[in-house]
């Protein structure tokens, strides 16, 4: 862990004030916005997405920036939290008619789920080094969608009925569901007719709270073993810092919290199929935490802002949208890389992040 | 770097300037479909002959329409609500869409809060129709195709032994297979193998097609889009085993896939609303200039495209809207005339439509015989 500096401990905790103020000032503005009527309907419904992509970026940017693992398959993750929020939400329809109380508890179920599975997945996953962790992981995000598409649940007066799907010869009406039940989820098509009952305002208290419980993990005890561990394993495991434990309580909370924005994420749209989580978005959420910086947490949240923005912002290319879009991620990498403007924004930043980029970007 | 900068905003202005001159007086017409991305062969199809009706329409001199299509990539969540969302930024009255079933049932649900009327070229689950009133189909709705095409097989093919592959993530397909199976049973018709497939595992069908010859079908049923289809049909080929195959309107379009032989199709057997071989004046028109414009025959997608245009611009003349409605105002008009209107299209003489939204019109029977549709 070395001596911890005066000076470095100042200028952390001062870009994490600033990272919280930034989000909230973010939050005011819009929501200043929003009730003026300034915000259009593309513009407006766009804030909850990008507040579970702020969610699901921030908590790679643990696994991959902090604790050094590179991991492809947190859209997997995401899945688990999105669909265990829906069942619970849709289940408790009748019993808690409040909106607000029941994306709580969908929130929360979402993420003791995908934590849960973290904890699983991470036992042997956490074994690996590199490339090895980066393929198995990818592989584990693919089981977890197909083993979703298997999946076919309702609800009625009995409870919950849920069949696993494995041969596919199974349909909703196999549930045998009593009058006035309702299905869920009908296996490979997804949850369907989800009431939708996420807004901005649950969005950003989820991010605060993603915020509060990264970087105050960061800054830890347990954070430093965390950053000791991805800057040299041997060294970290010959002071005595067990490997196992450090990597799983990052990797847990990563996952938690990727599940806490899959519930938000799927209690925003009435019609959610588990291919929506493959390995092209758990790619993005990764594009998103590469492009901000690897452990540089503020990053990660404007580059998740401006990169969800543009391809929206580009419709205006019609046919030539997605391809403009490449055109200007490449562009975007490049500029960023440059060193002319590296040197200009570490002028800006808040802390000593040249020592610390270099650092991640091992990992 | 500053040239490659000063050319896209230059590009971005001659696009936001393009997009801004409108004529007056005009219906907003939008639609929504994948334009890019694997399934963008339908959203291309709708989009491009709904152009061609937007530009006779306007062309008759008499009602004006604009007309605006945006990407939602086929994608059932953020992405198909981020399309509509655009849509209704520009002002869209009227929307022909969505052109999938999996970005519909999200934004009819949005739609049916919003009061947008919504009309489906060829969305058809019934989930996108199911509990919404403003949501209307151009297609036959996934149970009709199934009860459809069990009921042709109980009467021309007795004694069939079916099989079914269909693929369980999508909709569509489940949902033709689900009421196929019911009808069947209730029809007598007997069903020895059911195999399913995904979208990530449609590239290898030895394994269904094995079990399906052990289970001794003659008969394979496969309420499928045509490209998967297509591997099938290849796939039986080699393996030597040769049953009667029978398709719903996914398999509209298998002879124009490229580098596919279309003498694997021969006989195949399929219900389609559209043949772009029929005889009738107005088909011939639009697959002609379909032709001119885009270089390819025009499939069934692009049909119910075309037809679209012509039934809201029939709805919206019954029920005497004006450009200057808003659009919640024209959607209780359209909704309380849509039920009583009748339409003749090229996908249907005499359509019709009840209150849920599903429309009615004959489905037809052909056979591929020498790479055309005929009639059996």
């Amino acid at each position: 862990m070395g001596p911890v500096n005066r000076k470095t401990l100042f200028k952390d905790s001062r870009s994490d004030l600033f990272t919280y103020l930034g989000v909230i000032l973010a939050f005011i503005v819009i929501t200043m916005l929003k009730n003026r009527g300034a915000l259009n309907r593309s513009q407006s419904g766009l804030l909850v997405p990008i507040c579970c992509y702020i969610v699901m970026a921030v908590s790679l940017n643990l696994t991959v920036g902090i604790l050094g693992d590179l991991s492809l398959g947190h859209a997997g993750f995401m899945s688990v939290g999105a669909f265990t929020g829906i069942i619970t939400s849709m289940s408790l329809i009748d019993i808690i008619p409040s909106a607000p109380i029941r994306l709580t508890i969908a929130i929360f179920v979402g993420a003791f789920f995908a934590s849960i599975v973290g904890f699983l997945v991470g036992i042997p996953v956490l074994r690996l080094k590199g490339d090895y962790l980066a393929i198995v992981t990818l592989a584990f995000g693919e089981i977890l969608k197909e083993l979703i598409t298997c999946l076919i649940v309702g609800f009625d007066s009995k409870g919950l009925h849920i069949i696993f799907n494995v041969s596919g010869s199974k349909t909703a009406n196999d549930l045998n569901l009593l009058e006035g039940g309702r299905v869920i989820i009908k296996g490979a098509q997804g949850a369907t007719g989800t009431k939708t009952i996420a807004n901005f305002t649950a969005g950003f208290i989820l991010v605060m709270i993603t915020l509060v419980i990264v970087l105050n993990l960061i800054r830890s005890r347990h954070g430093r073993a965390i950053m000791a561990i991805r800057d040299n394993r041997i060294a970290a495991e010959s002071v005595g810092i067990p490997l196992t434990k450090f990597k799983m309580i990052a990797f847990v909370t990563s996952t938690a919290l990727a599940g806490a924005a899959g519930a938000l994420f799927g209690l925003n749209y009435s019609n959610l199929a588990a291919a929506k989580f493959d390995f092209n978005t758990s790619i993005l959420v990764l594009v998103f935490v590469v492009l901000g910086g690897l452990g540089n947490i503020w990053g990660s949240i404007l580059a998740t802002v401006v990169l969800y923005i543009l391809p929206e912002a580009l419709r205006g290319f019609a046919s030539y949208r997605m391809l403009i879009y490449a055109i200007v991620l490449i562009l975007v990498m490049l500029t960023t890389n440059n060193p002319v403007l590296k040197s200009l924004f570490s002028r800006w930043s808040f802390r000593g992040n040249k020592q610390e980029s270099e650092g991640g970007s091992n990992g | 770097m500053k040239k490659v900068f000063a050319i896209v905003l230059a590009m971005a202005m001659v696009f936001a300037l393009s997009a801004t001159a409108f004529a007056d007086g005009a219906f907003k017409i939008g639609s929504s479909g994948p334009l890019t991305g694997g399934a963008a062969i339908y959203g291309n199809a709708v989009m491009n002959a709904a152009r061609i009706a937007i530009d006779e329409v306007n062309a008759e001199g008499g009602m004006q329409f604009e007309f605006q299509a945006q990407d939602d990539e086929a994608d059932s969540g953020d992405k198909a609500i981020n399309a509509y969302n655009t849509l209704l930024d520009w002002g869209m009255q009227v929307m022909i869409g969505t052109v999938t079933s999996g970005s519909g049932i999200t934004v009819s649900a949005q739609a049916a809060e919003d009061r947008m009327f919504m009309l489906t070229p060829s969305g058809s689950s019934v989930d996108m129709i199911d509990g919404k009133d403003n949501v209307f189909q151009v297609c036959f709705t996934d149970p009709n195709q199934g009860v459809g095409s069990a009921d042709y097989m109980a009467e021309n093919f007795a004694g069939a032994k079916v099989a079914v592959i269909y693929r369980n993530d999508d909709a569509y397909s489940q949902g033709i297979r689900d009421t196929f199976v019911k009808e069947a049973e209730a029809k007598g018709v007997e069903v020895v193998y059911e195999g399913t497939f995904t979208n990530d595992t449609a590239t290898d069908f030895s394994v269904q097609l094995t079990d399906a010859q052990a289970a001794g079908a003659d008969m394979l049923f496969l309420p499928i889009y045509y490209q998967p289809a297509s591997v099938i049909l290849s796939q039986a080929n080699q393996m030597g085993y040769a049953p009667t195959v029978f398709g719903v309107d996914g398999m509209d379009g298998i002879l124009t896939l490229e580098n596919f032989d279309t003498s694997l199709a021969e006989g195949v057997m399929l219900l389609t609303p559209f043949s772009a071989d029929a005889d009738d004046a107005r088909t011939q028109a639009f697959v002609a200039e379909y032709q001119n414009r885009y270089g390819e025959v025009p499939n069934q997608f692009a049909a119910d495209g075309y037809d679209a245009v012509y039934i809201v611009k029939a709805a919206l003349e019954a029920a005497g809207c004006t450009p200057d409605m808003s659009f919640e105002d024209i959607c209780e008009a359209l909704v309380a005339v849509m039920p009583t209107i009748t339409v003749d299209g090229i996908t249907g003489q005499g359509m019709t439509w009840a209150a849920s939204g599903e429309v009615s019109k004959a489905p037809m029977a052909v056979v591929i015989r020498d790479g055309a549709y005929v009639t059996p």
